[in-house]
């Protein structure tokens, strides 16, 4: 995507003269050339400096850092909020790979903290609870890039259109159950495919359909992809289920609560890098799925009341 | 003149594609007319004429490499002259030592480049940049746009090593013989010419081998 216009009110690339050189700090290229390196990995939510150790081991090419897992913030109930800087600065202080945190949707103060902490990318999240229930964050005026949830492509073109660097889908967080993320995975490749197949005529139309900027509709029209990289998260507890979700279309997987509420994380965490790089081998598959131990409980979607769900959040 | 067939095969270079931005490099490599293939075991490794190890995170592509035994193939590949060029965690994954993060999470790394590198060494993410990059060898008709993601630089380099680019006095695009190693990552830009130098490289490897 074009870099002209991609930078907040407060121009959020900042140029800095350093003699010889110029450099340009947090342009829309490095934002999403973040994301890009994260592509055909795992990102792993971990509650403390051991477990993201553990994830680093396993091969994670990032971790969520987190006070409770979303299985948990489902059973505890109340307000989920940021997670305390010192337990995500523990974090930090403990592994080399990239760092996520999330912020509640439209909590601009969350967000400033942990871009002043200097956390690598900034989940705006919907399994926290809303700070803001009719807009989201100007992402476009910060440096550090963010990733948002979508259920379709008008939510994830909303959300480009804000500034995101990264799309994943929301899928239903704390479950364990994949059928939520594949709903939204599937509506998303629906609707990238639906473009794909339209007349110039019809673009207009369409975004006023999906509620989403025109450019990126265009966008997706002349390229077939979005433009920002798209990742699933929500449910994914076994290496097929991260691996369903690499053929669907996802560039990478986030794995929330399945990991570390399973019997065997160090292990189950290794098997799930293995799935998302070998997603299409289905005699490493055999392998990589065997004697795995128990997977976290799962919950059936069906069983939750409307308001229990997460996916719903985000405007 | 008459070639024989294995003269004749048009060379094809694989890229890692165990995890990372290896689709930007084959995209970039098709562009320059190349035959790519992504790279996932150590068998596709043995028919490449030359490889590519992309930017992701050099930790994650590391266990995998040696969970899958692909090292192995990548050392033996090098040792019979197949260039190796690798951009970022690439260049990470290519250096004999490891200055800062290798001794978190035992990171493996293939050791055939005679550099030492410090990883993440112009800071997190928020200190990720881009500038121009003077590469004189490389791109003698104006600076490469060096985008520079978390990136590493070469703190130590052996004499064999040829310095092909510095960006405020660090090392950041070099050459030993058969192996090139950037800092930054030209896949992320249309600029093809660090991608056609590799690609130089492995034509001029193929005609040497052949006389």
């Amino acid at each position: 995507m074009a870099e002209n216009g991609r930078n907040g009110a407060n121009g959020a690339a900042a140029t800095l003269d350093s003699g010889e050189n110029r450099a340009e700090k947090a342009t829309w290229r490095n934002k999403i050339g973040l994301a890009e390196m994260l592509k055909g990995g795992v990102i792993m939510d971990v509650v403390n400096a051991e477990q993201a150790r553990i994830a680093e081991e396993a091969g994670a090419v990032a971790v969520m850092a987190l006070e409770r897992v979303p299985a948990d913030i489902r059973k505890d109930g109340g307000v989920a909020r940021m997670s305390d800087p010192k337990m995500i600065r523990e974090i930090m202080d403990a592994v080399t790979i990239p760092v996520m945190a999330k912020a509640r949707i439209g909590h601009i103060v969350e967000a400033r903290i942990l871009e002043a902490m200097g956390v690598d990318f900034i989940d705006e999240s919907e399994v926290l609870t809303p700070a803001d229930e009719q807009f989201h964050i100007d992402k476009l005026d910060f440096r550090v890039p963010f990733v948002c949830g979508c259920r379709d492509l008008g939510e994830a073109l909303r959300r480009i259109g804000e500034g995101a660097a990264m799309i994943r889908t929301k899928g239903e967080a704390g479950t364990g159950n994949i059928v939520e993320a594949v709903r939204h995975m599937r509506t998303v490749m629906a609707g990238i495919r639906k473009i794909r197949a339209m007349d110039a005529a019809e673009l207009m139309t369409e975004a006023k359909n999906l509620q989403a900027p025109y450019d990126l509709v265009r966008y997706i029209w002349e390229t077939g992809k979005l433009p920002v990289p798209n990742f699933s998260a929500g449910g994914v507890a076994t290496p097929a289920d991260a691996a369903l979700m690499m053929q669907l279309g996802a560039e990478a997987v986030f794995v929330g609560s399945g990991i570390f509420k399973s019997g065997d994380p160090a292990e189950r965490a290794k098997r799930i890098v293995d799935a998302v790089t070998y997603y299409n081998d289905y005699d490493k598959l055999v392998e990589i799925s065997t004697g795995l131990g128990e997977p976290m409980v799962g919950i059936d979607i069906r069983t939750l009341d409307e308001k229990e769900l997460l996916a719903t959040r985000g405007w | 003149m008459v070639k024989n067939t294995e003269e004749s095969k048009p060379l094809c270079i694989g890229v890692l594609a165990l995890q990372g931005d290896f689709q930007a490099h084959i995209d970039a490599m098709e562009r320059a007319g190349a035959t790519v293939a992504p790279v996932r075991t150590a068998e596709a490794v043995a028919a490449c004429d030359g490889l590519i190890l992309p930017g992701g995170e050099s930790t994650a592509i590391g266990k995998l490499m040696a969970r899958y035994e692909i090292d192995t193939a990548i050392r033996e590949a090098a040792g019979r002259g197949i260039p190796v060029y690798g951009t970022c965690a690439g260049m990470i994954l290519l250096a004999k030592d490891i200055v800062s993060g290798a001794e978190r999470g035992g990171q493996p790394t293939l050791g055939l480049m005679d550099i030492a590198v410090a990883r993440n060494a112009f800071g997190r993410q928020v200190d990720s940049f881009e500038a121009d990059i003077e590469a004189p060898a490389v791109s003698p008709d104006g600076p490469l746009r060096g985008v520079f993601i978390r990136a590493p630089y070469v703190v130590e380099a052996g004499p064999g090593v040829e310095v092909l680019a510095r960006y405020q006095d660090r090392i950041v695009l070099a050459r030993q013989g058969s192996l090139l190693a950037a800092a930054f990552h030209p896949e992320l830009t249309d600029d093809l010419r660090v991608h056609q130098y590799f690609l130089d490289m492995v034509t001029a490897g193929r005609n040497g081998a052949d006389n």
